[in-house]
């Protein structure tokens, strides 16, 4: 068995497989959280809840209306975005001119509210969904068995990121987003209606949360709790990249999701807090986060 | 003449303090008039409290006789009132293109991007660097240009010339001379009165949140003595 570092390279290939689908969520939660931060000035700590319901809606559309994973890929996500459309429009928007804390403390309660009444209805256990018919089994590279879905999952989080970027960097509705993160008030005297612009970030952040959590559902199991677990970590993700950078939320998501994964293969141990410890040392280092710009 | 934009008695408050005491402006169509005070007095309260980014406000602002007191400010631009802050507003994380695609087109009217960049050629050598990384005339110039593209017809300009050098001021004062010529009617707001003197019709002098008095252009020589006590020079 080829060996490196003393550790068996199909060992390290496999882990590594794990850090980057664990970095491909890590950076598609991330994404949306840094938008919605950067735009809103809300802490979304829905977004856990927001991921949950996305496998949900997967999950129950497939048992109730025979919905399958490509019809999900596309029907969950613009579920989820009504959903935090409608509850931007009618809570979260009385919030904003009131302390940042507000916003965090209610979209808190509400990440309790969704994933309570989730584990009323369907208990703390997890549901299976499957993996789609064309993406089951796996293909072997020859050093390594490689999933075909978890390579999917790859390419299309690498693919949704880069979409996101590029409607924020490049279009015009970007353009409007990232004025309206520096001067709202301006933008607004310009006469681009700004409080519609929050309502469709605030939609488009849960809307990315949905489609990750679709993409989640056949890996992990469908769970109320599977946002909680996640989340916590992600919100670390968003520390390290810097609050509000976009590219900066991306690329430490995938980083961090693989420095975990190789923790795993050399320090075991390790593996659960390898992203808190980085954490801690770059707000030591750089407060600002590695992308962030210092305020 | 008829008014343009014709402000009554107009209030303002910032939180409990109360900043506008009572303004009273008129003017007219394709008319450029300067409002000129010290520091503090509520210049630059006055053009926010116009364009509805100050919202605690009373009285009565009409433009072309339309109440503009419960337009909402995303829809202030839509009858016609542009507004370029003292800051100038431009935004870091836009290029000096986006900057000036930034705000919608209002009206007909307004300059082509191609007329823009030919009074201001600076910005098209420049149109893909961040906008703030143009100097401080470029970005009044920038500031000013992107509101030209929209079609309003009331410019509320509050301090181009501030911090500039002399050569840049200049080149401002020519930009507004062409607005003028075109019939934009323009508020500004401007400490340097030598500079607004060449371009204004019309000057309001305000003390205490108040207008304090209201003089044609050509009066400026019998006032100095006024001015130079309500402006303390």
């Amino acid at each position: 068995m080829t060996m490196i570092f003393g550790i068996p390279i199909q060992a390290l290939l496999g882990q590594l497989l794990v850090g980057l689908i664990n970095g491909s969520f890590y950076a598609m939660l991330s994404l949306g959280l840094a938008v919605i931060f950067g735009l809103l000035r809300v802490i979304n700590f829905a977004h856990g809840a927001q991921y949950m319901l996305g496998a949900f809606v997967a999950f129950l559309g497939m048992q109730h209306f025979g919905m399958n994973f490509w019809a999900a890929l596309i029907v969950t996500p613009l579920v989820v975005a009504i959903f935090g459309a409608i509850i931007e429009r009618l809570l979260l928007s009385r919030l904003y001119d009131l302390d940042p804390l507000y916003g965090l403390l209610f979209t808190f309660g509400l990440a309790l509210t969704v994933e309570g009444t989730f584990r009323y209805f369907y208990g703390a256990a997890g549901q299976p969904y499957s993996v789609p018919a064309a993406l089951s089994g796996g293909t072997n590279l020859g050093f390594m068995f490689l999933p075909n879905y978890r390579a999917f999952v790859v390419i299309v989080s690498l693919a949704g990121c880069l979409a996101t970027w590029a409607l924020i960097e490049k279009t015009r509705l970007g353009s409007y987003l990232r004025a309206a993160t520096e001067n709202p008030s301006l933008v607004q005297a310009f006469g681009i209606n700004v409080p519609l612009l929050l309502t469709l970030t605030y939609a488009l952040g849960a809307g990315l949360a949905g489609f990750t959590g679709v993409l989640a559902a056949p890996i992990y199991q469908v769970s109320p709790l599977m946002g909680t677990n996640l989340i916590i970590v992600v919100f670390a993700v968003v520390v390290v990249g810097g609050m509000g950078s976009i590219m900066g939320a991306i690329i430490t998501g995938y980083l961090l999701g693989i420095t975990e994964g190789l923790t795993k293969v050399f320090y075991p141990e390790a593996s659960s807090i390898v992203i808190f410890v980085i954490m801690a040392i770059v707000l030591l280092i750089r407060p600002a986060g590695l992308f962030g710009k210092d305020a | 003449m008829a008014a343009l934009l014709e402000v009554s008695n107009l209030e303002a408050w910032y939180g409990e303090s109360q900043a506008l005491h009572g303004v009273d402006l008129k003017v007219g169509e394709g008319e450029m008039i300067t409002i000129l005070g010290r520091n503090g007095v509520g210049k630059t309260t006055t053009l926010r409290a116009i364009m509805g980014l100050i919202r605690s406000r009373k009285g009565e602002i009409r433009l072309a006789g339309k109440d503009m007191l419960p337009v909402p400010l995303h829809k202030t631009a839509k009858h016609g009132l542009g507004f370029v802050p003292e800051e100038r507003g431009i935004f870091a994380t836009l290029t000096v293109e986006e900057n000036l695609k930034l705000p919608p087109v209002v009206a007909e009217g307004g300059m082509s991007l191609d007329e823009i960049y030919e009074l201001f050629p600076n910005l098209l050598e420049r149109r893909s660097s961040p906008g703030t990384k143009l100097s401080g005339g470029e970005q009044q110039m920038l500031a000013m240009a992107r509101i030209l593209r929209t079609g309003i017809k009331v410019l509320l300009l509050d301090e181009p010339t501030e911090g500039l050098a002399p050569v840049i001021v200049q080149r401002i004062g020519d930009v507004l001379q062409k607005l003028k010529a075109r019939g934009m009617t323009v508020v500004l707001v401007e400490q340097n009165f030598r500079f607004a003197a060449k371009i204004s019709d019309r000057f309001y002098l305000m003390d205490h949140g108040q207008m304090v008095a209201d003089f044609p252009v050509g009066d400026l020589p019998n006032r100095m003595g006024e001015l130079n006590k309500v402006l303390g020079v």
